[in-house]
């Protein structure tokens, strides 16, 4: 089988594992269906023939649903609203989407094919990567030698994520443990 | 979640924990060679570490991975990965300039700064990804406690 049909499956099955996810009212299951979308996007990743992106996006996703289920272990139902939307609004919206796939269609034919880029950067790299950095793993070479400085960005971001959870939740801890045993 | 789960889990994560975490180190230490690197060991390293938090409870993961100190390490690496840069520019004349010799390809100590920062961004990683569970779990025991 060709591997766009395999991949048309994949996006087919994520689909409907997000629409699930918001449709059922049991969160645990919904989580896990959320689980479901992430493992369809390691699975084309690795279908792709990217395994370095497959192996972090398959970890991030079992960290994901862990720290979920960590979080709303405590709810077991979420409350359904009632819809507030216009019927009058929900056809115009359909309609406008609509308007504009039409209008997008001539891009299609624009649009290179598939796994052909447009870009010849990655060509150097393919070319001259293992030479020029004496790595073996391009994927390592790229981001920590040719783009070692958006690693850092990366780094710093992740620096900056974790010291505002640690300032939100450690107030909040500390206010409610009256001075609790640590620290 | 203070005591942890029955002694079936704690056993079977006593043995794995180890386990888990060679895997991790060994993703990280070979990012240059093969798939993987400091992001995907980093995120197995927390995993292994959030089996323990999860097996064995809080109080004896606080005891035993020491916290505080962890929390000054993760700070560290940060500062760590400027620090490379920065030697880049003293040796090489530019940013995260590759000042190490490159050795041979294929070799597992090649490659220049590239397992210096892959160590670097895997103890980031993994410290940071953990901390923030930890950060979680207190703040919703806590929680638990008042009500």
């Amino acid at each position: 089988m060709p591997i766009e049909l395999w991949l048309n499956f994949l996006f087919v099955l994520m689909i409907i594992g997000s629409i699930v996810a918001l449709e059922l009212k049991d969160v645990l299951s919904s989580i896990i269906a959320i689980g479901v979308v992430g493992l369809g996007v390691s699975i084309s990743f690795l279908l792709l023939q990217a395994p370095d992106l497959a192996i972090v996006q398959f970890l991030f996703e079992i960290f994901c649903v862990v720290i979920l289920i960590q979080a709303f272990i405590h709810k077991s139902h979420h409350q359904m609203e009632s819809s507030r939307s216009n019927r009058w609004l929900t056809a115009a919206t359909i309609l406008t989407a609509i308007l504009l796939f039409i209008g997008c269609l001539p891009l299609f034919k624009v649009l290179p094919p598939f796994g052909k880029p447009l870009m010849s950067t990655a060509q150097y790299y393919l070319d001259h990567g293992a030479e020029q950095t004496g790595a073996a793993n391009l994927v390592s070479s790229i981001v920590l030698d040719y783009r070692g400085y958006d690693t850092f960005g990366e780094v710093t971001i992740l620096f900056t994520a974790i010291l505002g959870t640690f300032t939100i939740l450690r107030k909040t801890a500390k206010a409610k443990h009256h001075g609790g045993q640590h620290e | 979640m203070n005591s942890g789960m029955t002694i079936i889990v704690k056993t079977v994560t006593r043995i794995t924990v180890w386990m888990i975490l060679l895997y991790g180190i060994y993703i990280i230490l070979h990012g240059h060679l093969t798939p993987g690197g400091g992001f995907a060991g980093g995120v197995v390293l927390a995993l292994a570490l959030l089996n323990v938090l999860l097996a064995y409870g809080r109080s004896y993961t606080f005891q035993w991975l020491r916290l505080p100190w962890l929390e000054h390490v993760e700070s560290a690496s940060a500062l760590l990965y400027l620090v490379v840069g920065l030697l880049g520019i003293l040796w090489g004349g530019t940013f995260f300039y590759n000042f190490i010799s490159k050795g041979s390809l294929y070799h597992l100590l090649s490659a220049g700064t590239l397992p210096i920062l892959n160590i670097i961004i895997g103890l980031k990683v993994a410290l940071s990804l953990f901390l923030v569970v930890w950060v979680l779990a207190e703040a919703r025991t806590s929680k638990g406690d008042a009500a």
